[in-house]
């Protein structure tokens, strides 16, 4: 300051500035410690979250399928297993223009304009990042096509896996179940970056689905080093897969395929038992749909005419179908009159008819059996003894010990959907319709109708219970298998008359003589039974009630057979249940089928021949007769109609709980209530009887 | 800061400490560019490199033009600026979606960024003209106010938001020396912290909104506008104390950290060099920007003090608004980080800069010597 001093104000403007400098230069310092002080934010203390940013920026990682563990059977036989599979997916993000893409598609793989229907829906739905199925288990030439114009094809990803791979096809589909692409719920509830991987499938119904933990195992993954644009840098190691764990059914899957291909047209199940363990051998539902396109994903065409069939392909009918026993529960009927203190030789009088209160409840031979004990009356199904004796000691003495031998019990079994149907009393009838228990009741429950409903799980279990006299439980998985069931509470002495009774179904002229095997050594103990599905108006039975050959379908009668065998020293026990079959054809019916199965499992080789002999009596084995039934639906469908049918394979439901399945389970409780209605008026089932499958021989 | 005899005594009389950080700065930036090309000098390390020398070299030359001759050109040439943006806005050339470049057939001027140093200079020279007992009344403020808001108007309608910031904040710096009442700022900035929040809400459009937005939150926008923060913060996260290594940052080599050379450069260095590259660059521009106030502070002529402190400010805004933008501290608005940043504008400015503080100081130290 060697200036002379100017105003006093200039030089306060002078200090003025200097000091505004000085707090300009310390804010500035200041600004720079915050930046200096969020740099080392960003890069000490959150050091690791960005790192781990950054790696996932630069690795690409692209996750390889684990394969699937195998289902096997009891011998180690493939039920599931998987087989190298070409598939060709589209990357919708990535498509650039999707109509050339297609084109080129279409040609490459010769799609259909179904496929291309199913794939233009597929990318409308799909996130961008879910690759889009366009082909699977493409050949390998079609497949090397493909990789040629990949470059030219953005989007298009072929890629080289495994596919799951059921060799029985629709015989172990009710099992199995099948296996299918997550839906994008399934992704959104988990964030599973697998449920969006090309080729990954999880299980959706059966067995598929219940041990989907099990058998999925760990995916692989290969790494790849990525710049932002997506263009590969370099390879980084790959993980490779821990393929999913091998499961070990009790299944047979001889047996499996045999009773499948034995039912032959018939809408129905099949379960064979081993009564020392209680190893399901055999479940059976037919018809069915093959778990093999399923899994590849079915167009909406398959899946209206699998829906639309009145077969009800779709249904599990061992674990979800429910229906009236019918006679096939008189053994058990017959056991709980023996525990009660009947004696087996008492005799009743069998007229033909029986009159209670106001009603006339009659027997299905309608001349009489006349002066008949417990075990003539189990081998020829006699009606009026179990109404009469049944009508003297009351239906509550006898419910418990339907429960004891398993009818109305849910089992410890890996099936997603089991209906387990009624053992009524007067307690349950009380709960649920608030009226009392009436003598009709106790007669229609006594010959299997009115309000009793089991599906075929319980009745197999059943004729396994009484054949062993043991509380076995049925399983289906071989580490799984329950040791040392306890014996029912019932005595020995009158399980043996009880079995005596079904030797006599079979053996002693009984209703179901036509059973018999043909094996030395080993003989059959059996129940026939039958079940009414339609309410028999007074007209009709004025005119003379209609045989079930002159009705629809759904108004036949249910046609059942329980079994066990050698009847000195039980093995297997077994249950069919035949929806509708009424009877009609010999070799369609429950008493030869259940030979024939039976058979299997002591001489396959006469039960094989058996089989070559009647099966192109009905068109040929399960493949030949869906190849049939397809293309005589698809004649009968216009190609208008196809071309709305649009199914993407995500959106369809598990079968087991198709809207098909739920309208044949109400249609079911419909005709239950329509025969339940009878009894109300004091008629109902009973008072026309049971009808059985064959004469006394 | 006298060197040995031999030297010549104006090379010797330069602010070598100045010099060697800046040297020192836009090296590192070099090395960064170097990189940033995959370990190659081309397409920007090389010429990034001829155009410092050029820009240096031009400053040198701006620090031997008199101070006084800064002073009298300092309005005639607000003036000047201020026509050539009008003359922008009516035929400037529009280069992605704003209109900021006036060609002239043999040079491209961009008017906005002259405006830079030019604002300082005019406040500087106006508060010069007020006389000092003025300063406290309304009368020192609103041509000055009027000064700063006819460039900065006409370079938001480019738009260009960030050179809009930095013109006002230069101006303004300059109205905060000159003595401006600091309840006015103080109140100005509550204003501010009041206005914005009810701005977002009530008068930006919904996409307006979602920008600031994002830039509250990128993360919860990755592939959107938030993506260049996101992936700026991830390159500076990753890099730790000592960063990945030359050649070896993953963020920009892989393309993820997009404009990693040019405003988002400090992540590319942050992402190889770690915090200790990071703080050489602050520390570094933080002395520069101190010799610069020291400049100011040691100027006898009022125009003289304010222009220096405010070009310094001037630089320390272009660093800090870069710095505060790649670490997610600020919107992207788009101001380069000078001498680092491929590009010659921010480089050029900043030489202007720094040759008028040498101008400045070279005559402290003649009016010293007398």
């Amino acid at each position: 300051m060697n200036r002379p001093p100017r105003i006093a104000t200039e030089a306060q403007q002078g200090y003025t500035f200097s000091r505004r400098a000085w707090l300009l230069g310390a804010a500035q310092i200041g600004v720079g410690t915050v930046l200096a002080g969020r740099m080392g934010w960003l890069a000490i203390a959150e050091n690791e979250r960005y790192n781990l940013l950054s790696e996932s920026n630069r690795v690409n990682m692209t996750l390889i399928p684990p394969r699937r563990g195998w289902l096997v059977d009891r011998h180690g036989n493939p039920i599931a297993d998987n087989r190298t599979d070409f598939r060709v997916d589209l990357i919708p993000d990535r498509v650039v223009d999707e109509e050339r893409t297609l084109a080129a598609l279409r040609q490459l793989l010769a799609l259909t304009e179904e496929d291309l229907l199913r794939i233009r829906a597929d990318l409308k739905h799909a996130a961008g990042f879910q690759p889009v199925k366009v082909a699977e288990n493409v050949g390998w030439e079609r497949f090397a096509a493909v990789q040629v114009r990949q470059p030219e094809l953005p989007g298009v990803a072929p890629t080289r896996g495994f596919a799951r791979n059921y060799p029985a096809g629709a015989a172990v589909a009710h099992l199995t179940g099948y296996v299918g692409s997550a839906t994008a719920e399934q992704y959104k509830q988990t964030k599973n970056p697998l449920f969006v991987t090309p080729g990954f499938k999880l299980g959706k119904d059966g067995l598929e689905k219940t041990l989907e933990d099990e058998l999925r195992g760990k995916p692989g993954a290969k790494r790849i080093e990525v710049t932002a644009r997506g263009k590969l840098v370099a390879e980084l190691a790959t993980r490779v897969d821990v393929p999913g764990k091998t499961q070990r059914l009790t299944i047979d899957a001889g047996l499996q395929e045999y009773a499948a291909r034995r039912l032959g047209t018939n809408s129905g199940s099949a379960v064979v038992l081993d009564c020392l363990t209680g190893e399901m051998l055999c479940m059976v539902s037919m018809p069915a749909y093959d778990p093999n396109s399923f899994s590849d994903g079915i167009s909406q065409l398959e899946w209206k005419m699998l829906s639309a069939d009145d077969h009800v392909p779709l249904m599990n009918k061992v674990t979800q179908g429910l229906y009236p026993p019918g006679s096939t529960v008189k053994p058990m009927n017959g056991l709980a009159l023996l525990e009660a203190g009947v004696s087996p030789d008492e005799r009743v009088f069998c007229g033909g008819a029986l009159r209670v209160g106001s009603g006339v409840f009659h027997c299905h031979k309608r001349r009489g059996h006349g002066a008949i004990d417990l075990r003539g009356a189990i081998a020829q199904s006699c009606d009026i003894y179990f109404y009469e004796m049944i009508r003297r000691l009351g239906y509550d003495r006898v419910a418990p010990v339907a429960r004891a031998v398993g009818l109305g019990e849910k089992y410890d079994l890996p099936l997603a959907a089991q209906r387990y149907g009624t053992v009524p009393d007067s307690a349950w009838k009380e709960r649920k319709y608030k009226t009392k228990w009436t003598v009709a009741d106790s007669l229609n429950s006594s010959i299997g109708q009115g309000y009793v409903l089991a599906n075929p799980m319980q009745l197999a279990v059943m004729a396994m219970r009484i054949a062993s006299g043991r509380m076995l439980q049925p399983s289906l998985l071989m580490d799984k298998v329950a040791r040392n069931a306890p014996a029912l509470p019932f005595s020995a002495e009158n399980l043996r008359v009880v079995r005596e009774g079904m030797w006599k179904v079979v053996n002693g002229g009984g209703t179901g003589g036509a059973s018999r095997l043909h094996i030395p050594g080993v003989e059959l103990a059996a129940k026939t039974g039958t079940a009414q599905v339609r309410r028999i108006t007074m007209a009709e039975r004025r005119s003379g009630v209609l045989s079930n050959a002159q009705l629809p379908f759904k108004l036949r009668d249910h046609a059942l057979f329980v079994c066990f065998a050698p009847v000195e020293n039980p093995r297997y026990a077994a249950s069919i249940v035949l929806e509708h079959n009424g009877h009609t054809v010999r070799n369609l019916d429950t008493p030869l089928i259940g030979r024939d199965i039976m058979t299997y499992l002591f001489d396959k080789e006469r039960a094989l021949k058996s089989l070559a002999e009647v099966e192109p009596t009905w068109g040929g084995d399960i493949r030949t007769r869906m190849a049939a039934q397809e293309a005589a639906y698809r004649a009968t469908t216009t190609a208008a109609a196809a071309a709305q049918a649009v199914a993407t394979e995500t959106d369809a439901p598990a079968p087991t709980r198709a809207r098909a399945v739920e309208q044949a389970t109400d249609a079911s409780n419909a005709a239950q209530e329509a025969t339940v209605s009878d009894i109300g008026n004091g008629v109902g089932p009973a008072s026309v009887g049971t009808t059985e499958p064959s004469e006394p021989q | 800061m006298i060197g040995p005899s031999f030297v010549p005594a104006p090379v010797a009389r330069l602010p070598w400490r100045m010099l060697i950080l800046v040297i020192a700065i836009a090296s590192f930036g070099l090395v960064i560019l170097y990189s940033a090309a995959g370990g190659s000098v081309r397409p920007w390390a090389l010429s990034q490199g001829i155009r410092f020398v050029v820009f240096l070299s031009g400053a040198l030359l701006i620090a031997r033009i008199p101070e006084d001759v800064w002073r009298q050109a300092a309005l005639p040439g607000y003036v000047l600026i201020v026509a050539l943006l009008f003359a922008v806005e009516l035929l400037g050339a529009v280069r992605g979606g704003s209109q900021r470049w006036l060609d002239l057939g043999f040079i491209r001027l961009q008017p906005s960024e002259v405006m830079k140093p030019a604002i300082v200079l005019a406040c500087a020279r106006f508060y010069e003209l007020l006389p000092p007992n003025e300063t406290r009344r309304f009368g020192a403020i609103w041509p000055a106010a009027l000064l700063i808001a006819l460039p900065a108007g006409l370079v938001m309608l480019q738009p260009d938001l960030g050179t809009a910031l930095m013109i006002t904040s230069g101006g303004l710096t300059v109205m905060f020396l000159a003595g401006v009442p600091l309840r006015l700022f103080v109140g100005g900035a509550l204003a501010l912290a009041v206005a914005a929040p009810l701005a977002v809400n009530f008068l930006l459009h919904d996409y307006q909104r979602n920008r600031v937005l994002i830039f509250m939150d990128p993360e919860s926008d990755p592939l959107g506008t938030g993506y260049h923060i996101s992936q700026s913060k991830i390159a500076i996260g990753s890099g730790g104390m000592t960063g990945k290594g030359f050649l070896h940052g993953t963020q920009s080599h892989l393309d993820y950290l997009p404009e990693g050379h040019t405003d988002f450069v400090f992540a590319t260095m942050a992402e190889e060099w770690g915090v200790l590259g990071g703080l050489f660059i602050i520390v570094a521009y933080l002395m520069v920007i101190r010799w610069g106030i020291n400049v100011g502070l040691q100027a006898q002529s009022r125009f003289a003090k304010l222009a220096a402190a405010g070009l310094a400010t001037t630089i320390f805004f272009y660093v800090a608004i870069n710095l505060a933008m790649v670490m997610g501290l600020a919107p992207v608005v788009g101001i380069p980080l000078p001498l680092v940043s491929f590009g010659g504008s921010a480089q050029m400015t900043v030489f202007v800069c720094l040759g008028i503080l040498m101008s400045i100081d070279r005559s402290n130290r003649v009016e010293k010597s007398w």
